[in-house]
């Protein structure tokens, strides 16, 4: 029996070969080229390949089909989190540029993580088989534990990405077992069942249902792998530490791009494959739905530290997201991508401000260093306010558009209930927005600065285009909406 | 044979790394548990694929992967854990408090 | 009884002899050495499982190569000589002990539910024919590179990435005020004071 190999079209993963064939190049490019003052080609290369990998994700816009002996699928649903991914990482290359000068950090390793990084999170967002998001998920995870650690002079840098390395590590254990779970109950991993072997629904629907305990088990193991990756709590112990050890452009693509894909994953996992077993996995993902936002929201009111309140923000906003996914309808599943997407422009804009104002070696992050920052510079505090508004969720912002998507779809499907501690959750939240807010523009100011850190071109054009998406997000919230649900009118694939 | 010998084998030996990523301060010593850890997850991978009749060979070339991710994690890992050491003088290096608020 | 149960016997007093001592040893070149005697015995539980190139790998890349780093970095570190390795945060044992057995029940409970559901017997009949005509690494090799040859291509970055991370945290190493002089005397120091 001569070997077979099955046709290779790329046309699915073309978004992630651009993208590691530039990283590719520009190490290279870096290591020969040699150490110059101005590097401006690395990230001038960077940006053109996201913007081919934004190009050839449209160009798979409205097919939909598996590929690869159905280990990815090619759908709406891939390609809308695939552009999603590319725009935040322009943005975090744009603003770490600025960080990596002042901090004359490498530069070429920075850009070719990030693009490293982006191309497991698309990849993550098309897997069609678990063993593809198992690697997707461990290859952006690696170069994460790197990035967070990217601080050269700050011993916290590298001691939170030891711990964000080590709960890693043992969440992705838990999502190894429970993958060997899954392919024990229903001898397959396949997401679909493409056109050879078996997908895990067909599967299970032959076996009848005297083994879904094992089933069962197996979705809890995976809950806890993908809700480590999307900081869902009880599994979010990593979060402020990461958040606040990690550079700020880190953070802010850790807090955006790192969500949309463990969300894309759970929305696949949950909302297609295991659509049949929704009643088996509801109350699981309700729970933790509920912990997430109660304790994101509770515990970011103590927070002193502008990045762990951030971070714990991220984690009731994970909860948010939770309450569309757990509505499995098309609405949800629309509504929790047109929230991540809006939500990590928003939380990229606010870590960009961060970045800014944390100075030399990044370490000015706390409340007291942003008491009347209003009267100090008043542009950065006005896009901050905006964007810690349209995380608050009050109207004219994305964010309340938002909210007010996932929150819909999951009383369309009757969990009013759910909405309701979501709204309740959401006042919590808004308190300390508010506290950041009276900080800044309230207080006076304590000490004078001995030297301004200034705004780099980059670092001011992140931050103005992050403030006109949430603003324009907010007033004409339907062409991404209706995109949104075009991309899951393909979901369902093969 | 019975499969469930395995998974008993397994589980145990999952429990076990458990016990010891959280008991264990030592970056070093926490990662030898997760190891521990994926052993246990490949034994399973493999037992499903050896005695389930449907099953084939994907169990064997799933464990496959795992090793090679291991691999690579441990690297990174030893790396973060030596830059560490290098970098601080003090007595705690590598113990962490994984359970702060 | 026949002679495949004898050994998995025998296997499995070693691996879980050892893998409990890893817990309880209190240097850490013993926990390294115990994890290399475990995962020797998980070789011989691939073995009887028809996993024959796993079994190679399990103890050419995992006793091998990847304990030899960890025994590595633990020589390096001078981790060897240092005491009271197990003292863990107050309350954490506890949480640990009860976490550990409640995952053990649970796992141990699905097991016992699977076995029955499962066929039994010595090994699928479709497994030994596989590792009788093509061979145990022929056919994995057929599988590996026509159905999963993504995931193969998707393993090749992921060490890249591995590479490249393993690269800028060694140059931040050296980037950083040099303790490497100091080192070898703190180690002493540490001796000295215990």
């Amino acid at each position: 029996m001569p070997l077979d190999i099955p046709a290779v079209r790329l046309t699915g993963i073309a978004p992630e070969i651009a993208l590691c064939a530039t990283a590719l190049l520009l190490l290279v490019i870096d290591a020969v080229l040699g150490e110059r003052r101005n590097r401006w080609y690395l990230p001038a290369l960077a940006s053109i390949g996201l913007g081919l990998s934004i190009y050839f994700a449209t160009e798979a816009w409205g097919t939909t089909r598996l590929e690869l002996s159905g280990m990815v699928a090619v759908d709406g649903f891939a390609s809308f989190v695939k552009i999603t991914l590319a725009v935040f990482g322009l943005l975090t290359v744009w603003l770490g540029r600025d960080f990596l000068v002042r901090e004359r950090a490498e530069e070429g390793e920075f850009y070719g993580l990030v693009l490293f990084a982006v191309a497991g999170m698309m990849l993550m967002a098309g897997a069609a088989d678990l063993i593809v998001v198992f690697l997707a998920l461990e290859t952006f995870s690696l170069a994460l534990y790197v990035l967070v650690g990217f601080r050269r002079r700050s011993l916290l840098s590298q001691e939170s990405s030891m711990k964000y390395f080590l709960l890693g590590s043992f969440s992705t254990a838990f999502f190894l077992l429970g993958i060997a779970f899954v392919y024990g109950a229903v001898g397959s991993t396949n997401l679909y069942g493409g056109e050879d072997g078996p997908g895990i629904v067909s599967s299970f629907m032959a076996t009848g249902a005297s083994d879904v305990g094992l089933l069962i088990l197996a979705m809890g193991l995976l809950i806890v792998g993908l809700g480590f990756k999307v900081a869902a709590v009880p599994f979010h112990m990593w979060t402020p530490d990461a958040y606040q050890g990690a550079p700020s452009p880190v953070t802010g693509f850790m807090a955006a791009g790192s969500k949309i894909a463990g969300f894309a994953a759970l929305l696949r996992l949950l909302d297609v494959t295991l659509y049949p077993l929704r009643e088996d996995w509801r109350p699981l993902v309700i729970g933790v739905a509920v912990l997430t936002m109660v304790v994101g929201s509770v515990l970011a009111v103590v927070q002193e530290d502008v990045k762990r309140l951030l971070a714990y923000s991220s984690i009731a906003h994970a909860g948010f997201v939770f309450t569309g996914l757990i509505a499995a309808n098309d609405r949800g599943v629309s509504g929790s991508l047109f929230y991540l997407a809006t939500y990590g422009i928003t939380v990229l804009g606010a870590f960009a401000v961060v970045a800014v104002l944390s100075g030399r070696d990044d370490e000015k992050v706390t409340l007291r260093d942003y008491r009347g920052l209003f009267y100090d510079r008043p542009l950065l505090a006005g896009a901050l306010t905006l964007f810690l508004l349209s995380l608050a969720g009050v109207p004219v912002t994305s964010g309340f558009v938002a909210k007010l998507v996932v929150f819909g779809a999951a009383i369309q499907e009757g969990y009013w209930w759910l909405a309701v501690v979501g709204m309740v959750t959401s006042a919590i939240a808004a308190f300390f927005y508010l506290k950041v807010l009276v900080v800044m523009y309230m207080q006076e100011k304590e000490t004078e600065d001995a030297e301004r850190v200034r705004s780099g071109p980059l670092s001011t054009g992140v931050i103005g285009l992050a403030a006109l998406a949430t603003i324009v997000l907010g007033l004409y919230w339907g062409p991404l909406i209706d995109v949104a649900e075009r991309a899951t009118l393909f979901f369902a694939g093969g | 044979m019975p499969i469930s010998y395995f998974l008993v084998l397994s589980a145990l030996l999952f429990s076990i790394g458990v016990y010891g990523v959280l008991a264990r301060r030592h970056a070093v010593l926490v990662l030898l548990s997760i190891e521990l850890m994926l052993n246990a997850v490949n034994i399973n991978l493999v037992a499903f694929s050896a005695l389930l009749e449907k099953a084939g060979l994907d169990g064997q070339v799933f464990a496959l992967f795992v090793i090679a991710v291991a691999a690579a994690e441990v690297g990174v890992g030893l790396a973060i854990v030596i830059l560490i050491y290098r970098n601080s003088q003090d007595t705690d290096v590598g113990e962490l408090s994984l359970m702060k608020w | 009884m026949s002679i495949d149960v004898a050994v998995f016997g025998v296997m499995f007093v070693v691996v879980l002899g050892s893998s409990i001592a890893m817990l309880f040893a209190r240097n850490a070149v013993h926990v390294a050495l115990f994890l290399v005697v475990t995962q020797i015995g998980l070789a011989v539980a691939f073995l009887l499982e028809g996993a024959y190139f796993i079994a190679a790998i399990q103890i050419i890349v995992y006793a091998g190569a990847i304990m030899v780093l960890f025994l590595f970095v633990i020589m390096l570190l001078g981790v060897d000589r240092r005491e009271a390795l197990n003292e863990p945060l107050r309350g954490q044992r506890p949480l640990a002990v009860g976490l550990a057995a409640l995952l053990a029940a649970e796992v141990l409970y699905v097991a016992y539910k699977g076995s029955d559901l499962i066929t039994t017997g010595g090994g699928s009949q479709a497994l030994q024919d596989l590792n009788a005509d093509p061979g145990n690494v022929k056919a994995l090799a057929r599988v590996v590179f026509s159905r999963y040859l993504l995931p193969f291509e998707v393993t090749s970055i992921l060490l890249v990435v591995a590479v490249v991370g393993v690269m800028v945290l060694a140059r931040q190493m050296s980037a950083i005020s040099p303790v490497s002089a100091r080192s070898g005397s703190s180690v002493a120091d540490k001796e000295e004071a215990a």
